[in-house]
Parts: structure tokens; sequence; C-alpha cells
């Protein structure tokens, strides 16, 4: 049945964003598809909690052809919506990548929700997690799967450091600390350095998905999870002895 | 041996179909008529799974039955029947979208060949009767799936849209059991009537909410 199975050309990178409410989701996705439009052909689901207010956002910022910008209803469970039952949110992707084939990545937004909400890999093959200075300094200190394991941890808003008294360099110390080695960056939507960098990484992990040796990995219990191949990819799951994320691949 | 443990996994609300995001038409019909407590919804419930959860527990009873048989023609002549049943446009995408996330899901964890015929946007209980048939139940066995999701939906939205005490909305549950196993029955009764012929109850007011609902800016739930 088509609708159940990934077909080689239309499969795209899925790249999910979560965070709390407020920290900068939206803001991010549209600062990608503005920044990243000439290089990859983009889609965006967004997950709202009572509305479609992100979608809203994202068409009005006119960053993408409005009708690649989807809106799924999650009746007020986000968390679930991303993690436990993405059957919904698995056919929102799955008939953006169909509808506008090929896509080179999709975006989807999290319904912002809390700190402890991460992404299935069964839905995403990475994951940002989005902070924010406002949410104070001690935020990423204070850890939880999305902020140690997701695939990027972003601390943003950083133009605003100052007026909340947040030392940045401490905050991003804390969260690497927290993340063992895994990537933290700054941003600020006003600082084209950080937006820069956060492209980089975007481009990186495109480049890594597209030759088949990203592996994701999954901040929470492992699940069966899409590599790319060049005959399209194949889905797996892990025996339960495999669940480090980190087996080779090929 | 019935296969029971097949019926509890295909009943239970926590299979990953996305019927968490719908209230099956509480959220509207509460503020449109003004429900406010437990009797309330026990009333709404009663008159929901008498009325279009019966007509959906009928097609699914004929759907498992169509599948049992290997009865492909049948099978998809239940999608337009259902169709004709349900006035509101709202109605019948809510109920399309929940079928096909049910087949994909249903197609996943136990694929079966009659899952294949079906439409990938078939209707929620004609998906529900094939699953049902895929797991060797019976059509009253899933005429009963199909009204225990008909107000469990509901009450769980209720406790979340109302402030109301979820002992007495499990209350409720525990009393409308009596009337779904009797449903059941009588929604089994149907499985080999002509399509065309198969109970036709309708809900008015969940037509009309429906179509309220769809057009609010802010909401709960996606129906
Ligand atoms: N000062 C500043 N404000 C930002 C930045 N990024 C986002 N915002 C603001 O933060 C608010 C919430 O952003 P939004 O993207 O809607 O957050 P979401 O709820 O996580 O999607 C909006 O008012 C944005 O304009 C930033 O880098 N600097
Ligand atoms: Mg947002």
């Amino acid at each position: 049945m088509t609708d159940t199975h990934d077909t080689p050309r239309t499969r795209s990178l899925r790249l999910g964003v979560a965070g709390p409410v407020g920290t900068g989701k939206s803001s991010v996705i549209a600062m990608l598809c503005r920044k990243l439009n000439e290089e990859f052909t983009m889609g965006v689901i967004t997950n709202d909690i009572y509305t479609d207010e992100d979608a809203r956002f994202l068409r009005s910022a006119g960053v993408l052809p409005s009708e690649r910008i989807r809106a799924v209803e999650t009746g007020a469970c986000p968390h679930t919506a991303i993690r436990d039952d993405v059957t919904m949110n698995l056919l929102a992707v799955e008939d953006l990548e169909k509808d506008f084939a090929p896509l080179d990545i999709v975006l989807v937004e999290s319904g912002g929700d809390n700190l402890t909400a991460t992404f299935s890999p069964a839905l995403v093959d990475a994951q940002i997690f989005v902070l924010d200075v406002a949410g104070g300094g001690d935020v990423a200190r204070k850890g939880g799967p999305g902020i140690a394991r997701a695939d990027l941890l972003l601390v943003n808003k950083i133009d605003l450091a100052e007026y909340v008294e947040v030392d940045v360099e401490q905050m991003v110390k804390d969260a690497q600390s927290a993340r063992d080695g895994r990537p933290v960056l700054a941003l600020s939507k006003k600082m084209p350095d950080t937006v820069e960098a956060l492209c980089e990484w975007v481009r990186q992990l495109h480049a890594a998905h597209s030759r088949g040796v990203h592996t994701p990995t999954d901040p929470g219990p492992m699940a069966p999870h899409f590599h790319a191949t060049d005959e399209g990819g194949y889905e797996h799951s892990h025996e339960s002895g495999d669940s480090s994320g980190e087996h080779a691949h090929h | 041996m019935t296969p029971n443990a097949a019926l509890l996994l295909l009943a239970d609300g926590r299979l990953p179909a996305g019927g968490y995001a719908h209230s099956g038409g509480f959220e509207p019909t509460a503020r449109l008529q003004g429900l406010n407590d437990a009797a309330a919804l026990e009333d709404f419930l009663e008159g929901r799974v008498t009325t279009s959860g019966f007509v959906a527990a009928a097609f699914a009873a004929a759907a498992c039955a169509a599948a049992h048989a290997g009865n492909i023609g049948r099978l998809g002549q239940l999608d337009p029947e259902l169709d004709a049943r349900m006035p509101s446009p709202a109605v019948r995408a809510v109920s399309r979208a929940l079928g096909r996330q049910l087949l994909r899901v249903i197609t996943r964890i136990h694929p079966h060949p009659v899952l294949a015929t079906l439409d990938p946007h078939a209707h929620q209980p004609t998906v529900f009767g094939a699953a049902a048939a895929s797991f060797d139940l019976s059509p009253q066995d899933a005429a009963l799936a199909v009204l225990h999701e008909t107000i469990t939906g509901p009450a769980s939205a209720a406790v979340k849209v109302l402030s109301l005490d979820p002992y007495e909305v499990h209350s409720a549950l525990a009393r409308l059991t009596g009337l779904l196993d009797e449903l059941a029955v009588r929604a089994a009764a149907h499985a080999l009537d002509d399509p065309d012929q198969l109970p036709a109850d309708a809900s008015p007011l969940l037509d009309i909410a429906a179509e309220h609902h769809r057009s609010w800016d802010v909401r709960l739930f996606a129906s």
C-alpha cells in the first residue's frame, strides 16, 4: 500500500523542533526556511495546542509557499502527538512529501509543552531542542531528555541575556556538560553569525542523512527508525541489547 | 475460543491511531447545549452510542463479515453508504481521517491481506471491521469495539473540556456497559444486510455541532 511505505524519491530529512512554549521554535523554523530556501526544498508541519496559530504565523512570514506549511491538531496532547502516538504527524509528513516531492527537509514543530517532551524516532530523523535565556540560566543545568540528548540544543535569544541577567557562556557550558559533548549553539535572530552556525549544522546533518550515515539518536527509549540509502532507505528496529544508538550502520 | 485479547488490543484507547485528538462532538455540544455536569455527559454518551454509534457498529459488523467472507466488493460498498449517513462534511472528513489512521496502525502492527484491499481513506467503521476480521474476531466483537470507542473518546475528552470528576465520568461508562453489550448484539444482527439496508439512525445535533466546531478559531479537540 502506498500509504504505508516511504517511497525512495520522496523521503526527506525529517527534523523536529521541540522545546517549551515561547522559546523560539517557530522563529527558528522561519529562520531556517528563509536562509536555506535556495539550497533545499522544504516543508513544515506545526503541532498547535488550541489553534493553527503557528502555521498562520509561518505562512504570514512568507518564508515558504503557504501550502507547504500544514497544521496538525493535537487535541491538547502535544506530547502524545510527537511521542506515543505519532500517526497523525507521520501521515501529515508523508502527505507533504508526496504532494511536493521531492522535498529535502521537512521541519516538524512540536506544540510547546514542557521540558520533557521529545520526538519519537519513528517520526523524525533528528531533533533540535530550543531553550531561551529568558527561561533562566539554570534551566540547561536541570537537564531532561531533550536538553541532555537532542541532536542539537539551542540556547536562544542571547541578545536578551543582559536584561534577564543570564551569563550566556556559563549557560552554554552547563548545557554542554549536561550533554556529554553533543552540540550546543547559542542563538539570536539578531546575530547573523549565530544564525549561520545553525544553518551550517543543518547542512551537515542533511549531508549525513543523504549519505545514510546519520543515525537517529533518541532522547528516550529506542524505537524503529529510518536510514537513507541510495535505494531510498529502510526502516528497522533495535533489539533490546542494542539501545545505545551508537551501533555501526552501513 | 474467542480471541479476547485481540479485542482488548483493538479497543484500547492507547492504540496509536490518533483518537486522543477528538472529542466525538462533545466539545462543541457542551458549549452549544450548555452541558456542564456528569449527568449531561451521560445523556450525551447514551444519545451518541444509540444513534451514530449504533450505525458505526452495524457497519463495522458488516465490514467484519465481508472481510471474513473475502467479499471485497461488499467492503467497497460500505463507505458510500456511510457517506450517505453523514450529512455533515466535517463528520465525514473526521470519520475518514480516523479510518486512515487506524488502517495505518493496523497495517503496520498486524499486516493482513484484507487490509491491503481497503481504500486508504476508508471510513473508521469499515477499517475497524476489517481489522477485527484480520484478528479473527467476530462481527459482534467489531461492533462492541466501535461502541466502546464511541463513548470512551468523548468521555476522556470531557474531563478536559469541563471540570468533571473523572470517577463520575467512569461511573457513567460503567453504567453504560450493559447498553453497549445489547447494542453490539443488535448491530451484529445486521452484519449480512444489504449495504443500503444497514441502520441509518441519525444524530442531527451532532452534525450541526461538528459544523460549528470546524469554524472555531480556538478549540481543544480536532472534532
Ligand atoms: N529578542 C529575541 N526574541 C526572539 C528571538 N527568537 C524569538 N524571539 C521572540 O520570542 C517570541 C516567541 O517566539 P516563537 O518563535 O513564537 O516561540 P515558540 O512558541 O517556541 O514557537 C516571539 O515574540 C519572538 O519574536 C531572538 O533571537 N531574540
Ligand atoms: Mg510556535
